[in-house]
């Protein structure tokens, strides 16, 4: 089916996630959506899928206009889009799960309807076992089940949405090959992703974009410093480097490992020092995230120590981190770092220190206004965090760290923020390291991590490289890491390869 | 918008949402053949018509004051303390096992009683804590966990009337040995109300409303009702604080417990919690859990209760037209504060 994307416009508020994209996929593409995080690839392929409609522009499917209004209405005009975390229903069999999302009669023919999905299966050499239980499949297994079940509706268009994450080498071989068959049937395959790597082996194609905006189309042999440079765009200049003096080790890291349900992290060795800021470079996913909250104590490692001051606190509770001077900010600011519906003031109560059983609320005032002075908020002691500005609930969450504190976990600290805002943030943080704590942070933005870190961890898929000196890597160097090039294939890492 | 145009837009939702509610239960009672302005006249009438029928509302007053004041501190925690009837009951049956263990020991009836007001909030308090372990240690829903700890505390009651308590000769459902007078709570004379239950749930009301308002405990445990994510991070100890909310919630419905048994029962009967729970659950609701509006609106809702005993006499009504009442107030103040919102977010765009 040929798809074409005629002057898409989307607003989220005042984010122009799509901005004008005009983008033509033929039949028997396989084409590349490439961006990092925020770039608007999801918003431009939820609008083709019908879960959300564009502000403006037009969609057209061989020459036909069309409006999708759902994703059911998409299936229909044969879009079928296959999502990051499989969208199924775990506690059931694989063939009540395909029933469940068919249209048709109240009482389905299970015998005809397994009957052609075998025959799906043998096309494309699956071996799903159709009796199964969903939550025995791996991630891999239920991606193959979710494209047999989209063909199986007439699926004309498949849209896998970073396809690639969590699973094995081998099932990666395999979809790879199932792409390149459907390609071959005349069906158009749109493939979202920020791995070069991947993009590299199997596309046609190659859309960029950044910001929202359509910044390019590629054709193989692809240029892997052209694509990193049109994905992450120009340095911009952030002003002169703050060099901070390094004092005693804050945190350190021995062997340290850690898991979730998704990936490993295996042996971390690192010390951090007092004043010291550390970026963590990666794609969303990579594992920075579970990274940074395991130094938080959030999670535990699975093996390995961490020290704190010298002081083993591996396994020990949140809260002996918080009390310890361990504070982790996250991300996202209204679910799990400020409150709506309590004030400034009271925020500031109950991060402060409790000295006795009732809150003295004029004195507590007093202190929020004098904070909100020093970091720039625009807001009064009363008013409700969620009415803040984006960049105001920022500020509002540094001012609630306390003081003095060892480690600062930061999860985009200026993720959303303007440059002004960004640079105001930073030389609180940079204060912050003068007084002696030391700064870990992640973020998507490399000029930010490179301008700001003393050192530089990237994780790509559960792989952590050893810290790199911020001031001898380049912008390039660091996109071809975090995009999964340069990597040693075995054995030891060598940082020549990355410096 | 002004803040005083947005509150006269409020005020007028809440007037419509009284109107709906009695225009419901109008149709209701037409469906019935009941003349509804009849039926409501009985239920003024039997509620504040004399003073001695207002002294009977007082009466079911005090436990429907100490339930929906526990719960606006559950509530404020973010926790649905379905379980509270079942707290009540323990707190009866607490109060009952004490009074019978000392109404021969010779102890002056003063200290008895203290010890049995203590004894209901321990056994609230810990029927409580059972749903909040659940809840925070054993990941269960605290609506699942409370409603089935009701079913079993119902059954404890019976178990005890029937058996280990039961009466001299046979156990009945009329309940357990009445307790001699001077274990009763003292009540004004010509009336069933004790001023000591009355004082009892002012003074707790009025602890908690200072406490929530003013303590660090209060706003921590608001934190937690509000966003229990961004609580536990900011470094508040989140499961300590819903056990607390729990035990706290517990230990005054179980007050409320001893209070039946000592100052309107004088023993443990089947039904002794009365529903004040699941009443107290529609208060909370409805005065939208401002601890200063449970006086007025929880003596509105015993008087309903008492107005309509009448009923079934009067007009072969039967009672419980009071509840249909009630939960139409409840439903359409909640509906009508889901329209009052949408209306607003349209007017802002």
């Amino acid at each position: 089916m040929h798809v074409e994307l005629i002057g898409i416009h989307k607003y989220f508020g005042n984010v122009h996630a799509s901005d004008d994209i005009h983008m033509t996929i033929p039949s028997g593409a396989i084409h590349a959506i490439l961006g990092e995080n925020g770039a608007g690839k999801s918003t431009l392929m939820k609008v083709l899928s019908g879960f959300i409609q564009a502000d403006q522009g037009e969609i057209r499917l061989d020459g036909k206009p069309v409006i999708i209004h759902s994703p059911a209405d998409a299936i229909h005009h044969g879009i079928g889009m296959l999502h990051q975390d499989p969208l199924d229903f775990p506690p059931m069999k694989v063939i009540d799960n395909f029933l469940v999302g068919s249209p048709g009669k109240p009482i389905p023919n299970r015998k005809n309807v397994i009957r052609s999905l075998e025959e799906l299966q043998k096309e494309f050499d699956f071996t799903i076992d159709l009796n199964a239980y969903m939550d025995t499949l791996t991630v891999g297994e239920r991606q193959q089940l979710e494209i047999l079940r989209l063909l199986w509706l007439g699926a004309q268009v498949l849209i896998l949405d970073e396809p690639t994450t969590g699973i094995s080498a081998p099932q990666k071989v395999k979809l790879f090959d199932t792409l390149r068959i459907l390609a071959g049937q005349g069906k158009t395959v749109i493939f979202v992703s920020h791995k070069l790597e991947d993009v590299e082996s199997l596309c046609t194609k190659v859309s960029v974009l950044r910001r929202g905006k359509l910044v390019g189309e590629v054709e193989p042999p692809f240029d892997i410093d052209e694509l990193v440079t049109m994905m992450f765009g120009k340095v911009v200049s952030l002003g002169k480097r703050a060099v901070v003096e390094q004092g005693q080790a804050i945190l350190e890291l021995k062997h340290f490992s850690v898991e979730d349900y998704r990936m490993r992290l295996s042996e971390v060795d690192l010390q951090v020092h007092a004043g010291e800021v550390i970026g963590l470079a990666g794609m969303e996913g990579s594992g920075q995230l579970l990274f940074l909250q395991t130094c938080a104590g959030i999670h535990r490692p699975i093996t390995g120590q961490l020290m704190l001051n010298n002081q083993d606190l591996t396994g020990k509770s949140y809260h002996t981190f918080v009390n310890l001077g361990v504070r982790y900010v996250p991300a996202s600011r209204m679910e799990e770092g400020l409150i709506p519906g309590l004030s400034l003031t009271e925020h500031f109560v109950l991060a402060g220190e409790q000295t006795k059983p009732f809150v003295d609320w004029a004195a507590s005032e007093k202190t929020a206004d004098e904070r909100i002075v020093e970091f720039n908020i625009h807001g009064k002691p009363t008013t409700m965090v969620e009415d803040l500005s984006g960049g105001n609930q920022q500020r509002a969450l540094l001012a609630l760290l306390r003081t003095p504190l060892s480690l600062i976990l930061m999860e985009h600290p200026t993720r959303g923020l303007d440059v002004e805002s960004s640079i105001y943030i930073w030389s609180k943080l940079k204060e912050r390291c003068r007084q002696g704590s030391a700064i870990l942070f992640i973020s998507a933005d490399l000029d930010e991590i490179l301008h700001y870190s003393d050192r530089i961890l990237v994780f790509y898929s559960g792989k952590v490289s050893p810290p790199l000196n911020a001031m001898e890597t380049t912008v390039d160097q660091l996109g071809q890491l975090i995009g999964g090039k340069g990597w040693p294939s075995t054995g030891s890492w060598q940082p020549a390869e990355a410096g | 918008m002004t803040r005083n145009k947005s509150r006269w837009i409020n005020i007028s939702f809440q007037f419509a949402a009284i109107l709906l509610a009695l225009l419901f239960t109008t149709i209701i009672l037409l469906f019935s053949g009941a003349p509804p302005l009849q039926a409501y006249a009985n239920i003024i009438n039997g509620s504040i018509g004399s003073l001695k029928k207002f002294s009977d509302v007082l009466v079911a007053w005090v436990p429907l004051l100490l339930t929906t004041t526990g719960l606006l501190v559950t509530f404020t925690a973010g926790l649905w303390n379905i379980g509270i009837e079942g707290q009540i009951t323990l707190g009866a049956i607490f109060t009952t096992g004490l009074l019978r263990l000392f109404q021969d020991s010779g102890l002056p009836p003063g200290l008895i009683l203290i010890l049995a007001m203590l004894a209901g909030m321990l056994g609230g308090a810990l029927w409580a804590s059972l749903a909040g372990a659940l809840k925070t240690f054993g990941g269960v829903n605290e609506i699942f966990g409370g409603l089935g700890l009701n079913f079993v505390a119902t059954a404890l009651t019976l178990w005890l009337i029937f058996g280990p308590w039961k009466r001299p000769g046979i156990g009945s459902m009329s309940g357990t040995e009445p307790f001699p007078n001077h274990l009763w709570l003292p009540m004004i004379s010509g009336t069933r109300l004790s001023i000591w239950a009355v004082i009892i749930g002012i003074i707790a009301l009025a602890v908690i409303y200072i406490v929530l308002r003013g303590s660090y405990f209060g706003l921590r445990l608001k934190a937690v009702g509000k966003n229990i994510r961004s609580s536990f991070l900011i470094g508040i100890p989140t499961s300590r604080y819903m056990m607390s909310a729990f035990i706290l919630c517990g230990a005054l419905a179980g007050l409320a417990g001893a209070v039946q048994v000592t100052a309107v029962y004088h023993r443990l009967i089947p039904s002794i919690s009365s529903g004040y729970g699941y009443l107290g659950l529609l208060v909370a609701m409805l005065i939208n859990y401002k601890a200063l509006l449970v006086i007025p609106v929880s003596l509105f809702f015993a008087a309903l209760n008492i107005g309509s005993i009448q009923l079934p006499i009067i007009l072969k009504l039967d009672s419980t037209l009071s509840g249909v009442l009630q939960g139409a107030l409840v439903l359409f103040f909640l509906m009508m504060d889901g329209v009052r919102q949408r209306v607003l977010r349209k007017a802002e765009r």
